[in-house]
Parts: C-alpha cells; structure tokens; sequence
C-alpha cells in the first residue's frame, strides 16, 4: 500500500496534514457547484440575478417556481422521453452487439481473427472523419430519425476489447463439456458465458448508457424536428444558447430565467447522482478490465 | 495460408463467422466506409455524381487550406491546447492518486474518491452550462478573482481565458476518474519493496521516487502514448459548446474549423481535406510516440 515507516519523522507528519487538508478542499471545490445549483434553483430569480459571491441559502426565500415552470414544460418532458426511449433501445442493441463481437473475438482457433481484430483496432486510431462519416449517415437516409442516434455508434471498438478480455478469463473446461452435450455457440453465448459475466456487462451497461445519455452533438446535426430532440439537446437551447423560447414561458419577468437554469440542471442531473452511488462499486473494475489490453 | 486450411476453418467455425457478421458490417459500414468516402478530399465532390464520379483535382484542397488565413490560427491553438492540457492534465490525477494513497483513514479516502468520481458522469452540456453561469460578470469565478485584484469581466468573451477555462474545468470534472486506474496500479506494488527501501534508510520521500513512481511508470508511459496519440483530435464538442465568434482567436481549433466548414456551410470536400490531414498527422505522431516509447521503455502498445 503506502510506504513503509515505523516513525513518522517531524516533515512525514507536516505532509500528511497538509495532505488531508489539501484533499478536502479539493472535495469542497468539486461539491460547491452542485450545492450552489441546489440553492439557486429555489431561489427568487430576480434577486439572484443580481447576487454575487457564495450562496449558502437560497436569496429571496425558499420557492420552487422554477421547478413548476420546468416540470410543466413539454419541451423538457418531451426530451427526457426520447432519452429513455434512447437509453432503452440503444442500450441493448449496444451490449448485444458487443457481446457477439467479444465472444467471437476471444475464442481459439479461428483463422481470421487477428486480421479482423487488426482492423477493428486501427478503426480506434485512424477515422475517416466527420464529414465522410455524416455522409455516410445521409447515404443511408439516416438524416431526422431517432434511430440515427443508435444505429451509426452500435459497437465501441474500445468496449468490445474489454468485454473480450472478461470473456477470455472464463475457464475453456466449462465450454468444452457444453460443447460435447452438442450445445452450439448461441448457447454457450447465453447460457454460459454471459451468466458469469455479470459484472462486465453492468459495466458495459454503465459505459454505453453514459455514452447515450450525455451525447448531444450527432442529435444537433442529424435531427430536424424538435420532438426528436434527446434531453440534452433541449438543455444545450436552455443552458448554452440561452434560448429561454425553449421554455415557452410566458411569464413576463425575466428574472424567473436564472433560476429556471439551474432547475433545469438539476431536473437533467438527478437521475445521474441517483443511480450513481449503486454503480460505484462496478467503476474501478471497469477501468481495470479495460487497462490489461495495453 | 493456402486454401484448404480455410476451408477447412470455415466449415468449421462457421455458427461463429455469421455470429460476428453484425459486428463486422457495423465496422465496413460506419468506420471503413467513411475511410472510403474521405476519398472526396481529393475530388470536386457533388452530391448527384456521387463519390466515384466526382472528378479528381489532387491536392488542391489541401493547398488551400495550407494558404488560407485561418491555417496558421488553427494549427496553432490545436497545438496549444493540447499541449497545455497534457501539461496541467496530465499529471493532476497521477498527483491525486499518490495524495490518496498515503490518506491511511479508510473512510476519508473513500469519501474523497466517491466526490471526485461524480462529476466524470455529469454532461458535458450541464457543465458548460454551469461554466457560462459562474464565468458571467457577476459570477462564481470572477467573485473569486476580485480578491486578487483581477477587473471583472465576462470571462468567456475574452481570448486569453478560453484556454485556462477549458483545462481547468477538464481537470475538475476528470481528475477524480482518471486517477482510479493508477490507484488501482498503486495497490498493486509489493509491500515488501516499501519495507527493504526503508531498512534501506529511505525516507517517504525517498520511497516515493524509488518505489512508487517506478511500479505505476509503465502505466504512466501507455496512457502518455495513447494522449500523444490524441494529441491533435483535440475534441470539438466541448470547444462547440464553449465558443463563439469573439474568441475564435484562440479556440478555434482544426475539428471545430472542419465541423463549421463542413457540417454548418457545407463545404463537404474541403473539410473533409482538413479532417483528413489532421486524422493522417495523429496517427504519425502516435507512431513516433510508440516508436520511443519502445526504444527508451521497452513498454508499448504493440
């Protein structure tokens, strides 16, 4: 673990205080911007417009106007329906998708495995870029449907490696008395290898559903009509824009704004830091399995 | 590899060829095939000739972006942002990851990992929406900067900020992820080395160059080789959400040139000339960085 000492010399003891008191302000620097949208989001937008420096309560008193203006909007509910709808299709076409990869890629003795994993890799470091690639997307009247946002990203090169490493690590003697039963791949696939690989496709879930849920860019360029728009979309109108049309509000003081940003925020976030604590413990063997590749 | 031998090997694992077959199309398609199509950097591309019948002109798309005015700035900001961001980037979480691993409260630890992974999983939009929030005249940062005698101003307007806002707020929202993959690293390293290095008279200071840094280098050097790699696909998303015409000057970057020129005014052939020469130049440099890493190292991706 950390170094060895019987004693802690005068500078050892120095440092670890310094250390401890080093990390914790780091935490409160990355905890501050969430409490600070907490607070603000239940704030009078008027009076926050023209507050500066730390919150520590919400200014003007406590009121969740801006989370009636939020939740009653159809715009932001209409987001966060396509996203699930999103999360939902994509999320398993993508594990599907990428468990076949992996299964073929970490069985023996197939002849053109190493060619087509070479040609998988190279894909992780050389593209044909943007442009070709909306093309190709076009090409293939992909232009306005929701299915643009699935179909063109189905397999991370980078996911299927790490799912094949997790694959490969099951024992050979478990397939070969399935295989002498007359089972075929398909079932060895479902009935036996991803029945133990529980944890890498909870990280395989993790990774893609991230992936979806945080992506905005292919959705501005591929979709034309607003009630296609994933969440994020709508948030990047409301937050970066600052295109308060999003919001159809038809209240006329402008301050409500402000403090509709960070309701909004918050609204956008929750699920995230909801589930999060339950994924915690699948991070550090995700980044594991993914790092014995190199 | 003569014929029969695959033959032979089809008969064989042929459930496992139409099993995978998915997966390969998905490649031909959407990675091959603009590989393929990236071929129009080198046509007058028109939409109605299509990709094979568009009429070669060579170079010229590369020349013109070489001779263009905006070349230079492009390049230049590229260049710069990355190599800044791999300066104050990349260390920060090899930094917090030793910090950690000499925090002996278990609980304290745990904590700070929990905190510092969180905003790793918290939207791009939302944190650059929050960024513009606090950047503001009257916002968080500039509330902060007032107590070094730093004038208010809109920070994002202005050129000279774009590049410490960009890093810095990639720092706050990676640091914490990026360093689980070295403290995993570190707690691997023998106990029994730290042990011999202080009956050896080392120090914690000592300790740390001696033992530490050596068992987590070659995980250092393969995540140093795969950024090099990255070094010039400086990622536009970010920049997209960031910018505006005000700071180009210094955030204008080759793939957000090459998202404007092609994907916003249409200039497919042309950006895709630009895109490609930037795709060609990260690949060449992720060689070389390789090739180093392998002569100096012995530890490389292949």
């Amino acid at each position: 673990m950390s170094a060895y000492y019987l004693k802690e010399s005068k500078g050892e003891k120095v440092f670890y205080i310094l250390n401890y008191i080093f990390l914790f302000v780091l935490s409160l620097t990355t905890l501050y911007p969430l409490y600070h949208v907490i607070i603000a989001s239940v704030s009078d937008g008027n009076k926050l417009i023209a507050h500066s420096g730390l919150l520590f309560k919400p200014v003007g008193g406590f009121t969740l106007e801006a989370y009636t203006a939020v939740l009653t909007n159809p715009n932001i509910l209409n987001g966060y329906l396509n996203t699930v709808f999103l999360l939902a299709v994509g999320i398993t076409l993508q594990v599907a998708m990428t468990a076949l990869g992996a299964y073929f890629f970490s069985r023996r003795n197939v002849l053109f495995k190493n060619v087509l994993m070479f040609l998988i890799v190279f894909t992780m470091f050389f593209e044909g870029g943007i442009v070709p690639f909306f093309l190709v997307c076009k090409d293939l009247s992909l232009i306005n449907k929701r299915m643009s946002l699935v179909l063109p990203f189905l397999v991370s090169a980078y996911n299927m490696i790490i799912m094949r490493t997790s694959f490969a690590s099951i024992p050979a003697s478990l397939e070969e008395s399935a295989k002498l039963d007359g089972a075929k791949h398909i079932d060895i696939l479902f009935k036996i290898v991803l029945p133990l690989s529980k944890a890498v496709i909870a990280v395989m879930i993790l990774y893609y559903g991230v992936g979806i849920w945080n992506s905005w860019f292919w959705a501005s360029v591929f979709l034309r009509d607003r009630e296609k728009y994933p969440l994020q979309l709508i948030l990047r109108e409301i937050l970066i824009a600052n295109d308060m049309s999003a919001m159809e509000t038809t209240v006329d003081d402008v301050g409500i704004g402000e403090s509709i940003k960070y309701a909004t925020i918050l609204v956008a976030t929750l699920p995230i830091l909801m589930v999060y604590p339950f994924l915690q413990r699948y991070f550090v063997k995700g980044v594991m399995i993914g790092a014995i590749k190199g | 590899m003569n014929l029969k031998l695959v033959k032979k090997d089809f008969k064989l694992n042929k459930a496992l060829y139409i099993m995978v077959l998915p997966v390969i199309a998905y490649f031909i398609i959407f990675k091959y095939g603009p590989m393929y199509g990236a071929l129009i950097a080198f046509k007058n591309f028109s939409p109605g000739l299509g990709i094979m019948e568009s009429p070669w002109i060579g170079f010229d798309h590369f020349m013109k972006f070489f001779e263009n005015v905006y070349f230079w700035r492009v390049l230049k900001n590229t260049l710069l942002l990355s190599i800044y961001s791999i300066l104050w980037g990349f260390p920060a979480p090899i930094i917090l990851a030793l910090l950690l691993n000499d925090v002996k409260n278990k609980k304290f630890k745990k904590s700070v990992q929990t905190i510092t992974y969180l905003p790793h999983f918290i939207s791009l939009v939302v944190i650059i929406g929050l960024l513009k929030s606090f950047a503001e005249t009257n916002g968080l940062i500039n509330d902060f900067l007032v107590l070094f005698n730093v004038e208010r101003k809109p920070l994002l307007m202005q050129p000279e900020y774009f590049r410490t806002m960009y890093i810095a707020s990639n720092i706050w929202q990676q640091i914490g992820w990026s360093s689980i993959i070295y403290l995993a690293t570190l707690s691997n390293i023998d106990n029994n080395l730290y042990e011999a290095a202080y009956i050896d008279g080392a120090n914690k200071w000592k300790q740390t160059i001696h033992v530490t840094l050596p068992g987590i280098s070659s995980t250092i050097i393969i995540l140093l080789i795969l950024r090099i790699g990255r070094l010039l696909s400086i990622g536009y998303e970010k920049i997209i959400l960031m910018y505006n015409p005000a700071i180009y000057e210094t955030s204008d970057v080759i793939s957000t040139y090459v998202y404007r020129m092609g994907l916003l005014n249409f200039n497919w052939s042309y950006s895709t000339a630009v895109g490609l020469f930037n795709s060609v130049l990260n690949f060449t440099l992720l060689i070389i960085a390789n090739k180093l890493s392998r002569k100096y190292s012995e530890t490389s991706l292949w």
